[in-house]
């Protein structure tokens, strides 16, 4: 180092990298308006496409007359299932190895379901023209319980698929029936449990909700027939995949389709997903040689694509009387709607609901997993977590506490009695997934001083004696959550949608001048990802993040990719990112040691430039390295500095925290009011604090959401009781409480740079955490469980069974 | 989500806006702030061809404060009712309640006079003015006449405003002595599971005048003529409150919906009234 060079630190920090809590580059665009959204893109001459939608949840369709819709003014066209089955795009294949019907074919079989497109030339026509295309319908009984799905007499609701006896994921036993699911050594299971020495037992509705995103799902379709090209801009969380569908359902050559996601105003899983819109979309561009728009209204969204959760979780879980679990038995029944269309791995139709042992050292586990249809809107998406770990962490978190009751213990120290411990890990679990690595004693002790846990549970007993003495009609819960999240899916051996490998990649550019665009298959929804990769950037090859331009999103320069849900990003697409970094620093070192007259291994890397080890005054920064890479001939080398990496993840990264709520009910009216929320997030490397913390927030208002009103119900009938946001509980800031937000790091030993993936984490722990505050709250009141979601009438339900209003 | 086609018109005098709902029938409605009327045409579920807007006519727009008396023009928005200092301090219930209408863009374009007159069950503002005993004018083409709110509630969106007829203002009394508009709802923006609006006059340890009326307990807003005649001059002792909070609740007649069933709309209404007259006496 000569006297011109800035300090190490001095120049780290300047990089803006790993551990910066950078503001995002992002919001710039989004905080003025400036954002562009799909329904932003305007094309010339584009047309509008609407639904007709079905009123019944089962019905024939008999006959759709569409003359008195085409006499509108500005109509162009309106698509049936007969329009389309020409073509062969009536139906089309799920993520889920089933297949769903686009339009109407002969039945509808959910309320909201898509029967006809009419295509106008503004959105005004396509409205009016909806209301008169007449179809004539005779109703059939509907589905609503999956309960009663395979029982005598019951609705058949695929009559495509009635004879068949054998579906994507293996036997069907009825025809109602989509598959059954199992992970664990049953006889085993069954004999542990029906040894031990203490057995509780419990079942539990995770109700159906909805991600609910602010923008709704939509696209613009343009096919131009003078070149072949098909361009779609649209809400894909996963556009390589899209195209990849379109090509394959359309038979025009990927080559020749180009998918866009531009900026999307939210995700959680509702846009993974191909829809019967976009179908529509595509074809109705392809007869009208024009571009054609289709956006979903608020309760169409609701209503018709994809919903979450609906498991009806039944649980055995066993213990010596001391508390040490000794074996866990789960049986689902998933209520998956009409069509399968989970957006899971191949391998996995009940995504990875078998991590549902939790953070505990279960030695022997079984897990059953039955998929129903019924007459719902299908769906079954992962809502802010990884392939259905909610309703695992959900399931394993309340069983503790139960087991808890029947014990007669404390529920922290019971889970602190059978925790993995840290030096178990790499930890192999009874289900089946090897967790990479964790601390959990550590991150549960500091979680229960920071709330002064002992004080809690005092204030608690004081408060239940007032109770009874009459003086106050409030309680109060603690409510304890410990979580352990898998994401980051997955390795190629056996995670894939459709067949594609569950990989990401990065591409990066670095131009003559010293700064960079990086390219990757991921498409940020509000992450952060422009601000946080250009972070693990920076990190890796010594230039400022501020210096580096993110893209993603568009199939014709992006590489391909998976996309991004499921926590898979950072653990995927970030590792890829590090991986190409290095292969540019490599190629970067050959540079700098020709520059410097040195062999490469003389070379040492010190954060923004090679170094000549033992002679600090000689080096060669990123910069000068880079402007070289392009003026001067290097025998051997090629010019340019680019690189690309696949990243295949050798194994899922296992993220985890611990929650405490702090909550007071009003017995009489079911009000709760949340006192305290501490949320404890280990996530291996923090690329960016502040990031963190905004997805922290983001995911636990989530939660609350879910914990506490926000469901998709259905009345007997098979009507959408919740189809718009007067009854569907979106929180606002005023619901919203104070989040105090902590942190522990455990790095991921196989990822490049440690980082496991946060971005699900506070929706997966805060679930049951706000849950198991409603329930503590009744502990001493004798109540063992109650169904969420925990709304004012439902908790005074359950004061009333407990005989509080006596 | 989108309307059907509509002739929109926008008069600047109240006769201007008569003229054109007399000359079209049940086929025009008038429009204030446009929050029930507007999502009801999205859905297409209110049938019109005529639409009439009110924003332009500023005889319709402010507040008069006369001595005892208020008057309140009908295209008033919720967002000047709770930042008018001098009605704050004149009915301060005013205030109180129109901080709990929805949220602060719903407020600033929602209006009493539209809140009044749709005859929606969940609004705040019938039960509020069936408490304060406000008078309605209406003006139609054969003149103006006054309806007491205690009156001009038929059933669910059913008054006793004529088609041909606009609500242009609202007038009441200033309160004096204590109140309370006491709500319950699940989020911010929705309808009351239950709510009550409570008015108390005390001198020398009496009760000398009392109101209460109740919002979404029922398809009307409920004023409770039983409740109001336990609490005038009784001693409001804790017995009295009961007694009068009971009589309230079996005034009302809540519907099953997806804020819960019957029986807990009645149990809540129950806490919901007892704490507005609770208040009432402790402010009274």
């Amino acid at each position: 180092m000569n006297e011109m060079t800035p300090p190490k630190e001095e120049r780290s920090e300047a990089l803006k990298g790993l551990g910066c809590s950078r503001k995002r580059v992002e919001d710039a665009r989004f905080t003025q308006g400036k954002g562009n959204y799909v329904d932003d893109i305007k094309l010339p001459g584009m047309l509008f496409g609407d639904f007709v939608r079905s009123p019944y949840p089962h019905a024939y369709v008999k006959g759709i007359n569409t003359d008195a819709a085409m006499a509108v003014p500005g109509v162009v066209a309106v698509l049936t299932a007969a329009d389309l089955e020409p073509l062969n795009l009536h139906w089309m294949p799920t993520l889920a190895g089933d297949k769903q019907m686009v339009l109407a074919d002969g039945k509808v079989l959910f309320q909201g379901q898509e029967v006809a497109f009419v295509v106008a030339n503004d959105r005004y026509a396509a409205a009016d023209a909806v209301e008169l295309v007449e179809v004539e319908y005779e109703e059939l009984p509907p589905l609503v319980d999956p309960y009663k799905a395979e029982i005598e007499g019951a609705p058949i609701l695929r009559e495509d698929i009635a004879d068949q006896k054998e579906g994507a994921h293996g036997p069907r036993r009825h025809p109602n029936h989509i598959f059954t699911w199992e992970a664990g050594d049953k006889e085993t299971t069954s004999k542990v449990i029906d040894d031990a020495e203490v057995v509780a037992e419990e079942t539990m509705y995770y109700h159906r909700t909805h991600p609910c995103p602010l923008e709704t799902c939509g696209c613009v379709a343009s096919m131009d027939k003078v070149n072949g090209k098909l361009t779609v801009h649209g809400t894909f969380q996963a556009p390589h995949v899209v195209r990849t569908v379109a090509s394959l359902l359309s038979g025009i050559s990927e080559s020749n389709i180009r998918v866009i996601s531009p900026d999307i105003g939210g995700g959680f899983g509702n846009k993974v997903g191909v829809y019967p819109g976009y179908v529509c979309s595509i074809v109705a561009s392809i007869v009208t040689g024009k571009p054609v728009k289709w956006i979903e209204d608020r309760i169409e969204n609701l209503t018709s694509t994809a919903f979450a959760r609906d498991y009806w979780m039944r649980g055995k879980i066993s213990a010596t009387k001391e508390g040490k679990i000794t074996g866990l038995d789960v049986h689902v029944l998933a209520d998956h709607g009409a069509f399968d269309a989970c957006a899971d791995p191949t391998k996995f139709p009940a995504g990875f609901m078998n991590i549902c042992t939790g953070s505990y050292d279960i030695p022997t586990a079984y897990l059953a997993v039955d998929g129903i249809y019924t007459n719902k809107a299908p769906g079954g998406v992962s809502y802010r977590c990884s392939f259905r770990v909610t309703e695992a962490v959900y399931l394993i978190e309340r069983m503790i506490e139960v087991l808890a009751i029947e014990l007669d213990m404390d529920a922290a120290d019971l889970r602190r009695m059978n925790f993995i411990k840290k030096e178990q890990f790499p930890y192999q679990a009874a289900l089946g997934w090897e967790y990479d690595s964790g601390d959990y004693h550590t991150a549960w002790d500091k979680a229960l001083e920071a709330v002064d846990y002992k004080a809690l549970r005092a204030e608690q007993a004081e408060r239940v004696e007032a109770f009874k003495r009459g003086e106050t009609r409030k309680l109060m819960g603690v409510g304890l959550s410990f979580f352990t999240e898998i994401v980051g899916a997955g390795p190629v051996k056996n995670c894939d949608i459709l067949g594609m490998g569950m990989f990401d990649s990065c591409e990066i550019r670095i131009h003559p001048t010293g700064s960079a665009i990086a390219r990757l298959g991921t498409i940020s929804q509000g992450q952060g990802h422009a601000t946080t990769f250009a972070q693990i950037l920076a990190s890796e090859i010594g230039i400022s993040a501020d210096d580096i331009t993110l893209e993603e999103g568009d199939t014709d320069t992006a590489p391909y990719g998976l996309g991004t849900y499921g926590s898979r990003s950072t653990p995927v697409a970030g590792a890829a990112t590090a991986m190409a970094g290095r292969k540019i620093r490599a190629k970067a070192q050959m540079i700098a040691a020709y520059l410097l007259e040195v062999h490469d291994g003389d070379l040492e890397w010190d954060v923004d430039r090679f170094v000549v080890k033992g002679a600090p005054e000689r080096f060669k920064t990123m910069k000068e390295v880079a402007y070289a890479a392009y003026n001067q001939a290097i025998p051997g080398i090629e010019p340019g500095l680019e690189a690309v990496s696949y990243y295949d993840p050798p194994n899922m990264t296992y993220p985890f925290g611990a929650y405490v709520c702090v909550m007071d009910i009003d017995v009489d009216t079911g009000v709760t009011d949340i006192r305290r929320f501490y949320a404890l997030d280990d996530c291996g490397t923090r690329i960016n604090p502040m990031i963190i913390e905004g997805q922290v927030h983001g995911g636990l208002t989530e939660a609350l959401a879910v914990a506490l009103g926000q469901e998709i119900a259905y009345d007997e009938m098979g009507n959408v009781k919740t189809g718009s946001l007067m009854d569907f509980f979106l929180p606002t800031a005023w619901e919203t409480p104070n989040y105090e937000t902590d942190y522990t790091v455990t790095p991921s030993p196989h990822h490049p740079i440690g980082a496991k993936g946060v971005g699900e984490s506070p929706h997966v722990g805060g679930v049951p955490c706000f849950s198991n505050a409603v329930q503590d709250a009744f502990r001493a009141f004798g109540l063992k469980h109650t169904n969420m979601p925990h709304d004012h009438w439902r908790i005074w339900q359950t004061a009333n069974k407990l005989g509080l209003h006596d | 989500m989108i309307p059907a086609a509509f002739e929109y018109h926008r008069p600047d005098t109240i006769d201007g806006a008569i003229k054109i709902i007399s000359e079209h029938g049940d086929e025009a409605r008038v429009i204030a702030g446009g929050h029930s009327l507007i999502p009801m045409m999205k859905l297409r579920m209110a049938d019109l061809s005529h639409l009439v807007d009110l924003q332009e006519i500023s005889e319709l727009k402010g507040i008069i404060l006369e001595c005892q008396s208020v008057t309140i023009g009908a295209m008033t928005t919720q967002h000047e009712l709770i930042t008018h200092e001098e009605l704050a301090k004149v009915a301060p219930i005013i205030n109180e309640a129109a901080l709990q209408i929805a949220d602060p863009q719903v407020r600033y374009m929602g209006t009493i006079g539209g809140n009044v007159a749709n005859g929606d069950p969940g609004n705040d503002m019938p039960g509020l003015m069936q408490c304060l005993d406000a008078d309605y004018i209406l003006v139609g083409p054969n003149g103006t006449r006054t309806v007491k709110a205690r009156d001009f509630y038929e059933a669910a969106y059913f008054t006793a405003r004529e088609e041909e007829e606009i609500l242009t203002s609202i007038t009441f009394n200033s309160p004096v002595g204590g109140y309370a508009y006491e709500k319950q709802k699940r989020k911010i923006g929705d309808y009351a599971t239950a709510a009550a609006g409570v008015l108390i006059t005390k001198e020398g340890g009496k009760c000398t005048h009392a109101s209460i009326a109740l919002t979404n307990l029922a398809d009307t807003p409920i004023y409770c003529e039983e409740a109001v005649a336990i609490l005038t001059g009784s001693d409001l002792s804790a017995d009295v409150v009961e007694a009068a909070t009971v009589a309230a609740v079996n005034a009302s007649d809540p519907g099953e919906d997806n804020r819960g069933p019957i029986e807990f709309k009645k149990h809540a209404a129950k806490i919901v009234i007892r704490r507005a007259i609770e208040r009432a006496i402790e402010r009274a």
